[in-house]
């Protein structure tokens, strides 16, 4: 990368952090008058998309996945989250017309804006293109509220939230369900009471 | 023609039911399956649960993983239908701050919050119809448990009840065959019975209204309809087109197999076969009409698709629009026999609201971490719950609080879903990546939490009345709420926060925070726990009480209440249950006073 580029990502790191610049963000009406109303059809699935228009440009999407599989990395049980699809579901959330997402909306987009900036300020290159490790330890520092420094703290709460969108989307689809050995929502006709040697196992028999 | 609009209803009618949900379900079922012409007039729209309930569908396929929002609060997947805290149009005015705020959760749908509730079906005690006598606070009401006795036996077998029988102080029995068996508990209810028995506390089988097995239509129609073949044939038909409980899928969804009760698939399908009952939705009735005789001619209604006003006219009213709004309905229907409202001589329609003390506590267990993979779905959680058990010490006068509460359950490894992590996050602060993964696994299904469900003494301040200025979009006026705990419900939130504590540690647990033990922060604020009733309590004295003991109101003798308005106090127990067996007691009563033509 070119100073040049260096110094522009400079200057966006400055105006991304705090709120300034990022009116525009906030100043959608909180209305919820383009939500899915109060009667909506239960029986169809939705996909991101279809009910109010996404926000996310390709360059936010691109970090977001990146950010989501710094978070759920896929191991050797399931994959990771941009693999089942998680940025279109945070995608919808952050464009969704309700108070609590508009609120995300103004975290996510500064925070992902900020991790691009940081990364650029201390490694001289946006998140992209810095190393596994260099993620790591970026993340490392804003991973937990009650330990990052003062200076980031905003940004601990934006990971914080972030990881709430990110492993609660994941969480939330057949892969996560499969992760986590959920096996239920099936019907059966009678409901077994648990194994004699289980219970005995943990002296409740 | 059962499903009727303004232009087609056949009015008069032998009686106006006036809601849909468990208190109108339950009377317009007894008094069309006894042979009386009902109109049921219901505000919201009709609403079908074979067809329209989401079974099986997961979180990826719903808006925003299926959280709640404002359009719906308790997640996209919960039945309400244009409702929730707030209904859009149709506003309520509550005192601020938060401390004496009153939330009102109302659905209109047909079947009403029947569709999405707890389905927990706990009978009153003994104790819970005398508490003035027990220990001089709040009311008795004019009848004791054996008057309602009969009807708990008729209300489970109808709608079908799962529970057992534990001999509990002040937790009565059932005759023999009015319950189902109660469904297997889960390894976390094992455990936490095993370590609240070390602590005095009794842990039995939960009471809910759900099917694990199918009813017996054989038998119970002849039990419920003695003499009356024609309703025994209708109900034993009805009894077999419901499914089990399949084992799969949260209740508060609705259940379009018909396994669990819901007004609109339990009590209507029989009342709409006998051809008697009539049902109008998207009726908005704001007035009961009064004739010159001093009687109630009818009610007058809105209809929400055109705006336009009706009147239809019957023989008797039962109003069954839930506590408040039964209430807002007497208090709007003014009159020059009735300026303050109808049926209101006493002054006390809209008072007495009282909701249910909630306040909980969430922990995790090391020893429910990594089990095995176990279906745990069960009929939705519930299989087990923990009765009042200090009835003795209360007596004694050894607890700074005066009524009980019981205990809820929630564990057990259900289905994942957007708030999954974020409830296992403090069990493993900061992490993130490969670590996440893993503690996720290691302790998704180690939770537990213990809700509270306490009883509230009914008091001066907390109240309804109609706002002086504010109208809903029908231009019908609104209610405005004033609401005030007392220390009895204070201190007792501070006990369960304490006791739930003590189970949760007893369990080698840890605590998710620490406990709140000022009782102003640990308890729920007023409606939230969505069981307000009073507003139009029964007594034994016209100037202390809205109605008599059969729900019929002192001032005006064909006016019945037949929904939790009529509560002269607020038990632990889940209040819909007494709810159906007194709908049904005063059903039972309009029919004997029609036959006399005393109506």
């Amino acid at each position: 990368m070119d100073r040049r580029t260096t110094i522009k990502w400079l200057i966006a790191a400055r105006a991304a952090w705090p709120l300034r610049g990022l009116a525009s963000v906030a100043s959608r009406p909180a209305s919820a008058a383009d939500g899915y109303g109060t009667d909506p059809d239960l029986l169809r699935p939705y996909v991101p998309g279809e009910l109010w228009p996404l926000c996310l440009t390709a360059r936010q999407k691109e970090l977001a996945a990146l950010l989501s599989d710094v978070i759920i990395p896929a191991d050797e049980r399931s994959p990771s989250a941009s693999q089942v699809g998680v940025v279109s579901y945070i995608d919808e959330w952050v464009s969704a017309p309700y108070s609590e997402q508009q609120q995300d909306r103004v975290v996510i987009l500064q925070g992902l804006a900020w991790i691009d900036a940081e990364s650029v300020r201390v490694f001289g290159r946006p998140f992209a293109v810095i190393a596994a490790d260099e993620r790591q330890r970026l993340c490392d520092r804003i991973c937990d509220t009650t330990t990052a420094a003062p200076v980031d703290a905003d940004a601990a709460r934006f990971f914080a939230r972030y990881r709430e969108l990110t492993a609660g989307a994941f969480y939330s689809t057949a892969a996560g369900r499969r992760d986590l050995n959920y096996i239920g929502n099936v019907p059966m006709t009678s409901f077994p009471p648990p194994p004699p040697e289980l219970l005995r196992s943990l002296d409740l028999l | 023609m059962p499903f009727v609009t303004p232009e087609s209803m056949r009015g008069p009618y032998d009686v106006i039911v006036v809601g849909s949900g468990a208190g109108g379900g339950q009377a317009a079922y007894t008094l069309s399956m006894e042979g009386a012409r009902v109109l049921m007039l219901e505000a919201g729209r009709r609403y079908v649960p074979e067809s329209e309930t989401p079974m099986f569908q997961t979180p990826d396929q719903a808006p925003l993983f299926g959280e709640g929002t404002s359009d719906k609060p308790f997640g996209f997947y919960d039945a309400t239908v244009d409702g929730g805290w707030q209904v859009p149009g149709e506003p309520y005015v509550s005192d601020v701050p938060a401390a004496h705020e009153f939330r009102w959760w109302r659905a209109r749908m047909l079947g009403g919050r029947t569709n999405h509730w707890g389905r927990i079906s706990l009978r009153n005690g003994p104790y819970d119809f005398k508490p003035f006598t027990r220990d001089g606070h709040g009311f008795d009401w004019p009848i004791a448990y054996e008057d309602v006795a009969p009807y708990y036996d008729k209300v489970e077998m109808l709608i079908g009840v799962y529970g057992s029988n534990e001999g509990l102080e002040n937790t009565p029995n059932s005759p023999a065959g009015c319950l189902l068996p109660p469904p297997a508990p889960l390894v976390s209810d094992l455990m936490i019975q095993k370590h609240a028995k070390a602590l005095g506390i009794p842990t039995v089988p939960a009471h809910r209204a759900v099917l694990t097995r199918k009813l017996d239509a054989d038998s119970i129609p002849a039990r419920l309809h003695p003499g009356n073949p024609a309703a025994q044939r209708i109900l034993a038909t009805a009894m077999r087109e419901r499914g089990a409980c399949l084992w799969a899928t949260a209740c508060g969804r609705g259940c379009s197999v018909r396994a669990n009760y819901q007004s609109p698939t339990v009590h209507l399908p029989p009342a709409l076969a006998t051809g008697r009952l009539d049902v109008g939705t998207d009726a908005m009735v704001h007035e009961v009409t009064l004739g010159r005789d001093g009687k109630a001619r009818g009610v007058s209604f809105i209809d929400r698709r055109t705006g336009r006003e009706h009147s239809v006219r019957a023989r008797a009213v039962i109003l069954a629009a839930s506590a408040c709004e039964s209430a807002r309905i007497m208090l709007n229907s003014k009159s020059a026999q009735f300026p303050n409202g109808l049926a209101n001589s006493s002054g006390l329609v809209g008072r007495y609201i009282m909701d249910t003390v909630g306040s909980s506590v969430e922990g995790q267990i090391p020893k429910l971490e990594s089990l095995p993979p176990l279906n745990e779905d069960g009929a939705d959680g519930h299989a087990l719950y923990m009765p009042w058990w200090l009835y003795g010490e209360q007596k004694a006068g050894r607890l700074p609080f005066a009524r009980g509460y019981h205990i809820e359950i929630g564990s057990g490894r259900r289905l994942p879903g957007f708030g999954t992590p974020a409830s296992l996050q403090w069990l493993s602060p900061g992490a993130y990546g490969a670590r996440l993964k893993q503690d996720l696994r290691r302790y998704y299904g180690s939770l537990v939490s213990f809700d509270g469900r306490g009883e509230m003494i009914p008091n001066e301040r907390s109240y309804c009345e109609i706002d002086p200025t504010v109208k809903d979009r029908w231009g019908i006026p609104v209610l405005r709420f004033h609401w005030d705990w007392s220390d009895h419900e204070r201190l007792q939130a501070v006990h369960m926060q304490r006791t739930f504590a003590e189970v949760i540690e007893a369990m080698g647990g840890r605590l998710r925070r620490p406990i709140e033990t000022d009782g102003a922060k640990a308890i729920s604020r007023g409606g939230e726990i969505i069981h307000e009733v009073g507003g139009a309590i029964m007594g034994s004295e016209a100037r202390r009480s809205v109605t008599n003991a059969w729900g019929q109101t002192w001032d005006v003798a064909n006016l019945f209440v037949a929904d939790g308005a009529v509560f002269a106090s607020n038990a632990d127990k889940n209040p819909t249950l007494t709810i159906m067996a007194l709908a049904w007691r005063t059903a039972d009563h309009v029919l004997e006073r029609m036959r006399r033509k005393e109506l």
